[in-house]
């Protein structure tokens, strides 16, 4: 993985002065609530329902042993005792203290990590497949560019004042593990016309209030283009995105309204003075980058299955919760953190640290984070998988979830954000209550539930297969249900089904899109498929035919 | 009181004055028009160019963040001083205005920050190649540190050099 130099070191120390002296200057009254609130979302410091809530950048989720281990040891001294995991492979506490958040960026500085952009109107967190590297069919490994991108967007100074969030997703597959179209810009690695590295651009994807679907702004850009043909994109939008309304600044609407063939115009003729004058990525900068990610000493192991002869727990556990490998004898395997009496996404600082010990001993030291909401050993030897299981059953990281329904995403919610007009843990689990028959979580196969608790949309409810959005009506907590959505390379925006529903109906509203599913499907047809074929009459007619509360 | 501001990395009092200043009879401008420069919007500019033109002294123009740098570019010649204003904390244009005015249009002269410029603001400022900030008087003492919050940068310098040139002094 990517280690720091002076440069990242310098810079990261310097944040963590440059905060202390904000809060500081906050704590005295120089500076006002508002004159603060602009710096600190910058330092991913929100004030939210209860107490401040820190997100911690993890760039493209990928994570050491030592670094998760110190954010085990942050959520046992500043927190409660727990972190929560976002679909944008970061990490956020709930409970800190203003006061305190100097001192954790200072220990996060000393494990080579910060909190830099990780909110306010600037370039985020950059994101990636979480099986980068290790998955089959992948073009290449898309993390250099990550890193590339991520040091180009730190502190880049025309850049920090946006007119709204901007987040950045790179991937290097076939398959978008890393929901790149509903990004403000999706960075995909390509091959041209004749081979030749570089790639395909594309902007104005989004969620929240108008969820819109990406569009290519560049079919192929040569690699060594990359950041001028960004800050290109970058200044069309920091000039004309609109700065009067909130809700309409996202790169998204500037998109939509220009079209994306003036947008286009637009940013091609900014690139064109640009591209001569900007940071141009060379051939040496991606070969020192390469060698950050280079592959871990993989041992020349037989491909063998080792489930054989096992318990059907550990069957079921290697079956969904482990992913193929490209190189024979390993294997990817999933934590689930989505255990049925758990929020999904949270994590104990014990769990963090067993984890932290078991990606030592099993996957190189490295441990990753998923758009899911889960965490990864990227590189674990199929022998060892039954060892590995083991381990972490004992610690309530074995939910054999990993792709079901139960393997939900979902926002904080009510509970803790101050955005929220409903409760989305209390929803999870009354779901996990009324589905807890694996062989049927099995029998529905793959099935992406996500939820968010208002239309900000962070639980991402519009490309779920199934979405449910939180909604307050007349003081009480209500959900409306899509059906439909996907989030992957084939993205698509969910149906709203009809009038929402009270949160106690919530489970049966889902058994019921459920038997109409089991009733159309053909052989080997995924609940999404089907909702694709037949449309969402037939699923609308069930949930609304009788009271649901039946 | 005369108006102080943050010059070159220097606490200057301002040798420039805005029309609407040199109204008040006991203003610089007033008494020193030509050795006081004069400070147009970009409206007052375009609305009597030969006017302006034809009197003694210098002229500065500020750009509000909705105008295009590239409206303004066919007059640098006749311009000492160009500002951009920033409407609040959250504006974001007038650093793409300024990196544009250095860049692509070569301006040498004083690139000034106005409206709402705070010291948290001064180091993606000057990167950005402005070289004077109109502060609140409160804070112009100390903000002059703020120029080194950062000893190093990711982005190849694209400041024309006077953010390195503000720290050294």
């Amino acid at each position: 993985m990517y280690r720091y130099d002076l440069t990242d070191r310098t810079l990261v120390r310097e944040r963590v002065a440059q905060f202390r002296d904000q809060t500081r200057r906050f704590l005295a009254g120089s500076l006002s609530e508002e004159e603060f609130r602009h710096l600190r979302l910058r330092n991913g410091l929100y004030i939210q329902r209860h107490a401040p809530m820190l997100r911690v950048a993890i760039p493209y989720g990928l994570l050491s042993s030592t670094q998760l281990r110190m954010l085990a040891g942050i959520a046992r001294r500043y927190d409660r005792g727990y972190g929560h995991f976002t679909t944008r492979q970061n990490i956020q506490y709930n409970w800190p203290k203003l006061e305190t958040v100097p001192d954790i960026l200072a220990d996060l500085a000393e494990v080579e990590m910060h909190a830099i952009q990780t909110s306010g109107n600037c370039i985020r967190n950059i994101t990636s497949d979480h099986l980068a590297g290790v998955t089959l069919h992948e073009l290449e490994d898309p993390r250099p560019w990550c890193e590339i991108i991520r040091q180009w967007s730190s502190f880049h100074p025309e850049f920090t004042y946006l007119p709204r969030k901007f987040k950045i997703a790179v991937t290097g597959a076939p398959q978008d593990r890393a929901a790149s179209l509903v990004h403000d810009v999706g960075v995909h690695i390509v091959r041209g016309p004749n081979g030749e590295p570089g790639f395909e651009i594309l902007a104005g994807g989004g969620l929240g209030r108008t969820p819109i679907i990406g569009q290519v702004v560049r079919e192929f850009l040569p690699r060594e283009h990359l950041l001028t043909y960004l800050e290109a994109i970058l200044r069309v939008y920091n000039l004309e995105g609109r700065r009067d309304n909130l809700t309409k600044a996202r790169i998204k609407i500037l998109v939509r309204s220009l079209g994306i063939e003036e947008f286009t115009r637009r940013v091609e003729a900014e690139w064109e003075l640009l591209r001569d004058q900007g940071p141009r990525v060379d051939e040496a900068q991606i070969a020192r980058m390469r060698g950050f990610f280079n592959p871990p000493a993989y041992l020349k192991l037989p491909n063998c299955e080792p489930d054989l002869g096992k318990e059907t727990a550990f069957r079921a556990w290697y079956r969904y919760n482990t992913a193929a490998h490209k190189v024979p004898g390993y294997r990817a395997v999933f934590i689930s953190l989505k255990k049925p009496d758990m929020p999904p996404g949270d994590a104990t600082d014990a769990q963090m640290e067993l984890i932290a010990d078991l990606a030592d001993r099993h996957s190189f030291g490295e441990v990753r984070v998923t758009h899911t909401q889960n965490l990864l050993l990227a590189d674990v030897e199929q022998s060892k998988a039954y060892e590995l299981w083991q381990a972490l059953a004992g610690a309530g990281l074995a939910t054999p979830n990993i792709g079901t329904l139960t393997d939900m995403i979902c926002c904080p919610g009510l509970d803790f954000c101050s955005l929220a007009n409903a409760g989305s843990i209390d929803v999870a689990k009354l779901i996990n209550d009324r589905f807890d028959d694996y062989d049927y979580l099995y029998d529905l196969g793959e099935l992406e539930v996500k939820m968010s608790g208002c239309m900000n949309a962070c639980g991402h409810h519009h490309v779920g297969h199934i979405g449910i959005l939180g909604v307050d009506k007349g003081g009480q907590e209500w959900y409306q249900i899509t059906i439909g959505g996907a989030a992957g390379a084939d993205a698509s925006l969910g149906t709203v089904i009809g009038p929402s529903v009270a949160k106690a109906d919530v489970p049966e509203t889902i058994a019921r899109l459920l038997a109409v599913y089991v009733d159309h499907r053909q052989p080997d047809e995924r609940f999404l498929d089907t909702v694709r074929r037949i449309g969402v009459k037939p699923f609308k007619e069930r949930v609304y035919a009788a009271p649901a509360a039946a | 009181m005369p108006r102080r501001l943050l010059r070159d990395g220097r606490v200057v009092i301002d040798d420039w004055a805005y029309l609407a200043e040199t109204e008040d009879a006991g203003s610089a401008a007033v008494r020193d028009p030509v050795a006081t420069g004069l400070i147009l919007t970009f409206d007052q500019w375009l609305a009597d160019k030969a006017k302006w033109l034809g009197t003694a002294g210098r002229l500065g123009v500020v750009l509000s963040p909705a105008h295009k740098v590239e409206q303004l570019a066919p007059d640098l010649a006749h311009l000492q001083l160009i500002g951009a204003e920033f409407s609040g904390p959250s504006e974001g244009r007038g650093y793409t205005q300024g990196r544009l005015l250095r860049e692509r249009y070569g301006w040498n002269g004083e690139l000034r920050a106005v409206g709402y410029v705070r010291r948290d603001q001064l180091f993606f400022l000057a990167r950005c190649g402005f070289n004077s900030f109109e502060l609140p008087d409160s804070e112009i003492d100390s903000a002059g540190s703020a120029f080194s919050t950062f000893s190093a940068e990711y982005q190849p310098s694209n400041d024309a050099g006077l953010a390195l040139k503000l720290q050294r002094r």
